[in-house]
């Protein structure tokens, strides 16, 4: 159970109690538009559609979703920061639609823009959020060190943020969303421009903190890899609806057991060889990418056939694969292709 | 505390919706130590530009008393006072005025006071930690002016102390009316235009000698809030008088007090809409 600080222990720690099954946030017909353009032209965006949600305490929960599908102007509805044209949000007991602010004393958050801290320095940014998440300043500065420590901050931590390269830069904005602990994270694409040892090391702090402190985490990402891995649940967006929510592997059995194999060229593959007829057909080409889903078995007969005849000379590369979100996303409607692979 | 007897999922998912307690909010930041902190980071942030910054507001303020001396009359003391007390209090306008609409506006434009709304930081903290450190950056600049202006138009140095209320005074008044604009107006570019025309208006209303004046440009001098830094700078020179200088203090401090409320205000009002 998540202890808060400076809060009597008694009235909170309920020791090696599951509290998976109680909610922490729960949203109800979330409804919110934009009004956009000027006088002419003026015309009403949705960009939340009646949006049902259940995130429960000490998840792992993401939102997926190409880029305009809603998914910060949920999360910026879920901490406090944007009011709903109509619906309902419940985070941990407290309605946020009637008091908004207390979802600053209940959530960290990291937005997609850093611009207020961009001039400080790493460390004093770290310090100034935990500050003003009212830790006094011994306690400050000691989780400073603690967080600059644990996502390996150290060598960086006196240059200011906007001289920093743009994964150094989020890094250390994660950073000041870790620092002073709280039970819930909501965290808008933490790992964007990253590479992969600051991105493994933000999802192991984020994994640490919710078996540590059982905090709760929404985290948003256009990335199928970081949602397969870290993530408990998941809820794919487009154009301001939820599609679909389960947990990662129930999300890929809604696609049964197709495969998908994908052929790169290195030059035009021979249109006479059966298996890349028949490919051509059905393939959805990406310069020289030919992406295909389908039975597993058929798949293994194509591939038999194109690695074995003269198109293997023209091959450059290929793979099979089991089903990604990537594919769930497709396979549910979504009519973008703005998810990232890898 | 609840009893851990085994239950399945199943009978956990199936109970009566036994309402979860609610999770107690952590505190919020106290008023003192959030300004202090937003303070901190503020001076921190520019540091960098604070020298080439204050060299322009100063650079502006004596150039302009450089014109000046070919303008008005250096025979009159009233003239002389008010080129140099107004040249002085355009340092604040300049900074604390003018540049701080801009960095609200931009702050705004980028979704940036997001960072500030989702910390349990009050506005007002957050607002008086920004306008207290853009006015306390003029501080030198502003004293710089006064010397230079003191020398080359002849005045007296003894009562520059004054400037010590004078410049966190007009500084808390002309940073409210930034921080109003730049947190009120719907676009950055507005923001910038109107911390511009502020910055405009107080240099061209305030380093002139009142009594020159034409009837409708005094009452606009009387409008604007730098003026009474001015005239509470001018009261201090030659036989000081120092009831006036307490009066015009006196309405700095509540037009200060008027516009940081109201910066409050807005700044509550700017994203939650
Ligand atoms: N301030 C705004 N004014 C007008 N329209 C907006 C505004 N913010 C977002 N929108 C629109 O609302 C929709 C959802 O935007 P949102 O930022 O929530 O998407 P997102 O899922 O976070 O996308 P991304 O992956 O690119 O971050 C988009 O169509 C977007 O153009
Ligand atoms: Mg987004």
């Amino acid at each position: 159970m998540y202890k808060l600080p400076g809060t009597d222990e008694r009235s909170v720690t309920i020791p090696g109690e599951p509290t998976a099954a109680d909610p922490c946030f729960t949203v109800r017909k979330l409804t919110r538009t934009y009004r956009t353009g000027r006088r002419r032209d003026r015309h009403v965006v949705t960009a939340n559609d009646a949006i049902d949600l259940d995130v429960r305490r000490g998840e792992i929960f993401g939102l997926l979703g190409p880029n305009g599908a809603g998914k910060s102007t949920l999360v910026r509805q879920l901490t406090g920061l944007l009011r709903p044209d109509t619906g309902t949000i419940d985070l941990l007991g407290h309605d946020l639609v009637r008091r908004p602010e207390t979802a600053a004393r209940l959530v960290a958050y990291l937005g997609q823009e850093s611009g207020a801290l961009d001039e400080l320095t790493v460390a004093l940014a770290i310090e100034t959020t935990a500050r003003l998440r009212a830790l006094d300043a011994t306690r400050a500065r000691a989780e400073r060190d603690a967080v600059l420590d644990e996502l390996e901050l150290g060598a960086i931590a006196d240059r200011p943020l906007k001289k920093l390269s743009g994964g150094q830069r989020r890094l250390a904005c994660v950073a000041t969303a870790l620092v002073g602990a709280r039970p819930v994270l909501v965290l808008d694409e933490p790992t964007t421009g990253m590479d992969p040892v600051a991105r493994r090391a933000v999802w192991a702090a984020v994994d640490r903190r919710r078996a540590e402190q059982g905090a709760t985490v929404l985290l948003v990402t256009h990335n199928v890899i970081e949602a397969e891995t870290v993530l408990d649940r998941v809820a794919v967006l487009d154009e301001g609806r939820v599609i679909a929510c389960d947990t990662p592997g129930g999300l890929k059995a809604m696609v049964g057991d197709e495969v998908r194999l994908d052929l790169v060229w290195r030059a035009d593959p021979p249109m006479d060889d059966p298996a890349v007829s028949m490919l051509a057909q059905t393939a959805v080409r990406t310069g020289r990418r030919w992406s295909t889903r389908m039975e597993p078995g058929v798949a293994r007969e194509l591939l038999a056939g194109v690695t074995s005849g003269p198109a293997f000379e023209a091959l450059d590369d290929f793979t099979l694969s089991t089903p990604s979100l990537e594919d769930v996303y497709l396979a549910l409607g979504g009519r973008h292709q703005g998810l990232v692979k890898g | 505390m609840r009893v851990s007897t085994p239950v399945s999922a199943a009978s956990i998912e199936t109970a009566p919706a036994r309402p979860a307690e609610a999770v107690a909010p952590a505190p919020t930041t106290s008023l003192g130590a959030g300004l202090l902190t937003v303070y901190r980071a503020q001076l921190s942030r520019v540091r960098v530009s604070r020298v080439p910054l204050l060299f322009v507001a100063v650079f502006q303020s004596v150039g302009i008393m450089i014109l000046m001396r070919g303008v008005v009359d250096t025979g009159s003391d009233s003239a002389r006072e008010a080129v140099v007390a107004g040249s002085s209090v355009l340092v604040v306008a300049f900074v604390a005025l003018n540049l701080l609409a801009q960095h609200f506006g931009n702050l705004r434009a980028a979704n940036a006071l997001d960072y500030y709304l989702t910390l349990p930081v009050r506005p007002a903290a957050v607002v008086l930690g920004m306008a207290a450190a853009y006015a306390s950056f003029t501080l030198p600049g502003t004293v710089a002016t006064a010397v230079i202006g003191a020398l080359m138009f002849q005045l007296p140095l003894a009562n520059l102390w004054v400037l010590l209320l004078v410049v966190p005074l007009s500084g808390a008044a002309l940073a409210g009316i930034g921080a109003v604009f730049g947190l009120l107006a719907p676009r950055p570019e507005l923001a910038t235009l109107l911390g511009q025309l502020g910055m405009s208006a107080a240099l061209l209303l305030g380093v002139l000698p009142e009594d020159r004046m034409p009837e409708l440009i005094v009452v606009a001098r009387d409008l604007l809030p730098s003026s009474y830094g001015v005239d509470a700078f001018i009261a201090s020179y030659g036989d000081p008088d120092w009831a006036a200088v307490g009066g015009n203090l006196a309405v700095c401090a509540a037009v200060g007090v008027v516009m940081l409320s109201l910066a409050t205000w807005s700044f509550r009002r700017s994203t939650r809409s």
